[in-house]
């Protein structure tokens, strides 16, 4: 490290949020995994014909809908009337409470890491691959806690297991920007020196945080659309829960037991359409963006470079899904699988782009 | 014929639906990966090269599919073509309809407003003047930014239609038209437009002229583009200064030039310099036209010193094969002087040629010449020098950076020396023999690669990308809604003067999520300040009728 440019001891503090931060929201996910595990699966009469409401239309989304079909008991303080004891909380709840409170207190370590990262470069801190990673998996965490926040009506329990499924990715991504992509505190490179670099890849790793939640979203909905759901549905419901059975049979009927405790696929599909729709013009100002600064660095604002053209795959492919979103015989499960395809394409943009291929965009501190 | 015009409607039909449209999409996609898993051309031959000659068998076949030219390939351009095509034939209807929307006035109150998704029923009582009818304007007044009409009611009473979201389609037909303009402002700029690269030594020398495509050493043009007017700038570059951290990462690049464009060249004005700092990211825009600082390396300068004591200096770009350190190689070649020799033949025979590394800042291994820095501190070259035929005299352009290895092997060429030399170290040739020749390093001046660009398309470009953005943003955000009231004298068994009862309905035409919030803050507003709001007392569910099915149907997804 070279203390001449950096602030060496702000630099060591933003290693240590990092690392705090990695460590808490791995618990966190243990937590949280713990009461997806232990929690029983919702198994009122609303399962039956929740299959139908993912083609129903209107009205049948709304929140009450969700509340309503709830199984468990939970009280919303700002319900009238009668108030009824409150049962006391099981342990698998009481854990995921914790495990959620960990998770904020994983992203604000985060974002002390950013912070310090910037205040010791005196730059913004998103100049290499391992700050962009983590400002990526910034923007993921707070938009999945945004569209995932408690208190309000049918959603307490129930998206809160959904952290266990963005935390896996962001902390996959956390992982391989530590350990692999790990760059000393440093100023940025000429070409990077210009007032697009806050802008250009702030609102792209925007973008692609939102992109996640909503390709998590996808893959969950299709999970829950899959054969999975539906044979765990048909099951007896005294047979589900007991031991006994052979390991093989015992293995796909764990995970159709998480399946089973998600939220209605309804809620799954609004969460992935709700934060493409946001993600979908990010991304594409982003891009643009990148554009007008690509005039000014390289000489051209469009040069099929592998990241404007993988960029320019996943924006078609998330066209092609909000298309697919008013196309009839598209709509459900043909547009999941389109949003997953874009998410395959981000985060190929995001790996195989910069470390593999050699581009323009190859420079951000590795290799 | 007329079963071939029905083919050819069916074939429009089926080309401008949104299934199709969709699977071109996806097509596009799908033919953009080989232009990010193969090499370009349009990025970087020698890359196409290395990769055909790694794939012998694989290769040519690539070629012949056009998968090393992805972006000009006849499959490329028939995808987006045809989504284009597609595009156009599925909005110009909806333009038309648009159009005709805008003109229309919301639609009259379904018959039974309980079975829309949302709807409200209660009983109002104002002042001793209220009728049904000042209550609809009242409410139509509050609906600023919504379109309504009042209509008398079926029996007695009011009814109030309001519809908004307009705006929602009118985004989307400029979201889609603007994709359309990005693209023909893409294809004229490519069609008219130009690049060049040209290498100039940052010692202030005579440096380039951009007035023909023969000044670059390489041009890139459209077809439209013969060469013959080209807009003329003239650069020379006083010097070249980096800045590098003390792990060799650059900190800054700038270089100071003159130039002149437009009125300073025209014959008889006073030829006046303009002095620029060019930067990266801070290109010189003169005209329309842009001049790049791309890349910089070192040209090494080295003497010839003949027999007869004559002496020949130059000053040759390297080519920078360490992007990180600047560890160059290349070429130089001299020419006796005339009158060191006899004869051409002779003079021809006893060309000199030096091939070999040039280190900014040396670093050796035993004898083997890397490079510590990228900064000039102690240049350093590790040299081959031959002397015969280096192929000057054929007149048949040669690499700058490296020598035709067939002259070596027909030993028309032959090695004399192999050594290092530091700035102002000299090495003398046969030595013993009278006639020895001097090959002196005299040292080293950075050069710069600058790029002149000329895109008339381009900034229609950026037009069309913010019109499309900005119609992208309105069609996601606004969402279309409707919503009717119906109005009526209240009061059994006759009207009690001041009351009505107030019956709405709402529906939310797309994004559905959130609408039920909405409708019941919207209601709020509209009931606020009218008297006293009671619940109807029969607030059951209505009778189905026919109409209202069909609306309830309309109901966008989401």
């Amino acid at each position: 490290m070279n203390a001449e440019e950096v602030d060496v001891g702000l630099a060591t503090y933003s290693d240590w949020a990092f690392t705090s931060s990695v460590v808490v929201l791995v618990a966190a996910m243990l937590l949280l995994a713990f009461e997806l595990a232990s929690t029983r699966a919702r198994r009122s009469p609303a399962r039956v014909h929740e299959r139908g409401l993912v083609s129903a239309g209107p009205g049948a989304g709304t929140s009450e809908g969700a509340g309503t079909s709830e199984g468990t008991v939970t009280v919303d303080s700002a319900t009238p009337g009668v108030v009824v004891p409150t049962p006391p909380r099981s342990v698998g709840e009481r854990v995921g409470r914790a495990g959620l409170a960990l998770v904020y207190v994983g992203i604000g370590l985060l974002l002390v890491c950013i912070v310090l990262r910037g205040l010791a470069t005196a730059r913004v801190p998103w100049g290499n691959m391992y700050e962009f990673i983590n400002l990526t998996c910034l923007s993921g965490l707070v938009a999945a806690a945004i569209v995932l926040r408690p208190g309000r009506v049918g959603r307490t329990g129930q998206y809160r297991q959904l952290w266990v499924f963005v935390l896996v990715p962001v902390l996959i991504l956390l992982t391989v920007s530590g350990r692999w992509l790990y760059t000393n505190a440093a100023p940025v490179m000429p070409a990077l020196q210009s007032y697009w670099l806050p802008i250009h890849v702030s609102v792209v790793s925007l973008g692609s945080g939102v992109f996640l939640v909503a390709g998590v979203a996808s893959i969950l909905f299709l999970l829950k659309m899959s054969p999975l759901s539906a044979a765990y549905t048909s099951d007896a419901p005294g047979t589900s829960g007991t031991p006994g059975t052979t390991a093989t049979a015992q293995t796909p009927g764990a995970l159709a037991r998480v399946v089973g405790r998600l939220p209605d696929a309804q809620a799954l599909d609004r969460i992935a359409y709700r934060t493409t729709i946001f993600a979908f013009p990010v991304f594409g100002f982003g891009v643009i963006f990148g554009a007008i600064w690509a005039e000014e660095a390289w000489g051209r604002y469009w040069g099929w470079d592998p990241k404007e053209t993988v960029a320019f795959i996943a924006w078609v492919t998330y066209a092609a899904y909000l298309h697919a979103r008013s196309t009839a015989g598209w709509r459900d499960k043909r547009a999941a699988w389109i949003n997953v395809a874009g998410f395959v394409a981000m985060v190929f943009n995001l790996f195989f782009i910069n470390l593999v291929t050699v581009g323009l965009h190859s420079y951000a501190g590795v290799g | 014929m007329r079963s071939l015009a029905q083919r050819a409607r069916n074939t429009w039909r089926t080309l401008t639906s949104m299934g199709t449209a969709l699977v071109l999409l996806f097509l596009l996609a799908l033919a953009a990966v080989p232009g990010a898993m193969l090499p370009q051309r349009s990025l970087n031959e020698s890359k196409v090269d290395e990769y055909q000659a790694r794939h012998p068998a694989l290769g040519p076949w690539l070629d012949r599919l056009q998968a090393f030219d992805v972006f000009s390939s006849f499959w490329f351009t028939a995808v987006y073509v045809l989504l284009f095509v597609s595009l156009v034939g599925c909005l110009t209807p909806r333009i038309v309809e648009h159009a005709r929307s805008l003109r229309a006035v919301p639609v009259a109150a379904p018959r039974n407003l309980a079975r829309l998704p949302k709807h409200e029923n209660c009983v109002v009582t104002g002042e001793s003047g209220q009728t049904p009818e000042v209550v609809a304007a009242t409410m139509a007044d509050r609906l600023r930014g919504w379109r309504t009409i009042i209509r008398p009611g079926r029996e007695t009473g009011a009814e109030l239609s309001a519809e908004k979201g307009y705006l929602r389609e009118f985004g989307n037909l400029v979201f889609h038209f603007s994709l359309l303009g990005l693209l023909v402002a893409v294809a004229l700029g490519k069609l008219f437009g130009y690049e060049g690269n040209v290498i100039v030594i940052a010692d202030g020398g005579p440096g380039f002229c951009s007035a023909s495509p023969a000044a670059f050493d390489s041009f890139r043009a459209g077809n439209t583009v013969d060469g013959t007017s080209l807009h003329p700038i003239c650069v020379r570059v006083n010097d070249f200064q980096a800045h590098y951290l003390p792990s060799g990462q650059a900190k800054s690049f700038a270089a100071n030039i003159d130039y002149q464009a437009g009125y300073d060249l025209i014959s008889g004005s006073e030829g006046h310099w303009r002095p620029y700092r060019l930067e990266v990211n801070h290109p010189l825009r003169v005209g329309g036209d842009r001049v790049y600082l791309q890349g910089h390396g070192y040209a090494p300068t080295f003497t010839v010193t003949f027999p007869d004591g004559q002496s020949r200096t130059s000053t040759v770009q390297w080519q920078p094969d360490d992007a990180l350190t600047l560890l160059s190689s290349g070429v130089m070649r001299f020419d006796p002087p005339a009158g060191t020799y006899p004869d051409a033949d002779a003079r021809r025979k006893h060309q000199i040629a030096i091939q070999g590394l040039f280190a900014p800042t040396e670093q050796l291994d035993g004898t083997l010449l890397s490079s510590g820095f990228p900064a000039l501190r102690a240049p350093a070259v590790a040299v081959d020098i031959y002397r015969g035929d280096a192929g000057l005299d054929t007149g048949r352009p040669q690499s700058l950076f490296t020598l035709d290895q067939r002259l070596i092997d027909q030993g028309r060429l032959t090695k004399v020396e192999r050594v290092n030399l530091r700035a102002g170290e000299q090495v003398r040739l046969d030595p013993g023999s009278p006639d020895g020749t001097t090959v002196k390093f005299d040292g080293a001046v950075p050069f710069v690669n600058l790029q002149v660009s000329h895109d008339p398309g381009q900034v229609w470009v950026l037009v069309f990308a913010v019109t499309m953005m900005g119609g992208l943003v309105v069609s996601l955000v606004v969402r279309r809604r409707r919503i009717w009231v119906r109005i009526t004298p209240a009061g059994e068994p006759g009207p009690l003067p001041g009351t009505v009862n107030v019956e709405l309905g709402g529906l939310a035409r797309t994004d559905n999520s959130g609408w039920g919030d909405e409708f019941e803050r919207l209601t709020q507003r509209l009931l606020s300040g009218l008297g006293t709001v009671a619940q109807w007392p029969n607030t059951g569910p209505g009778k189905s009728t026919e109409k209202t099915a069909a609306i309830a149907k309309t109901v966008g997804t989401i």
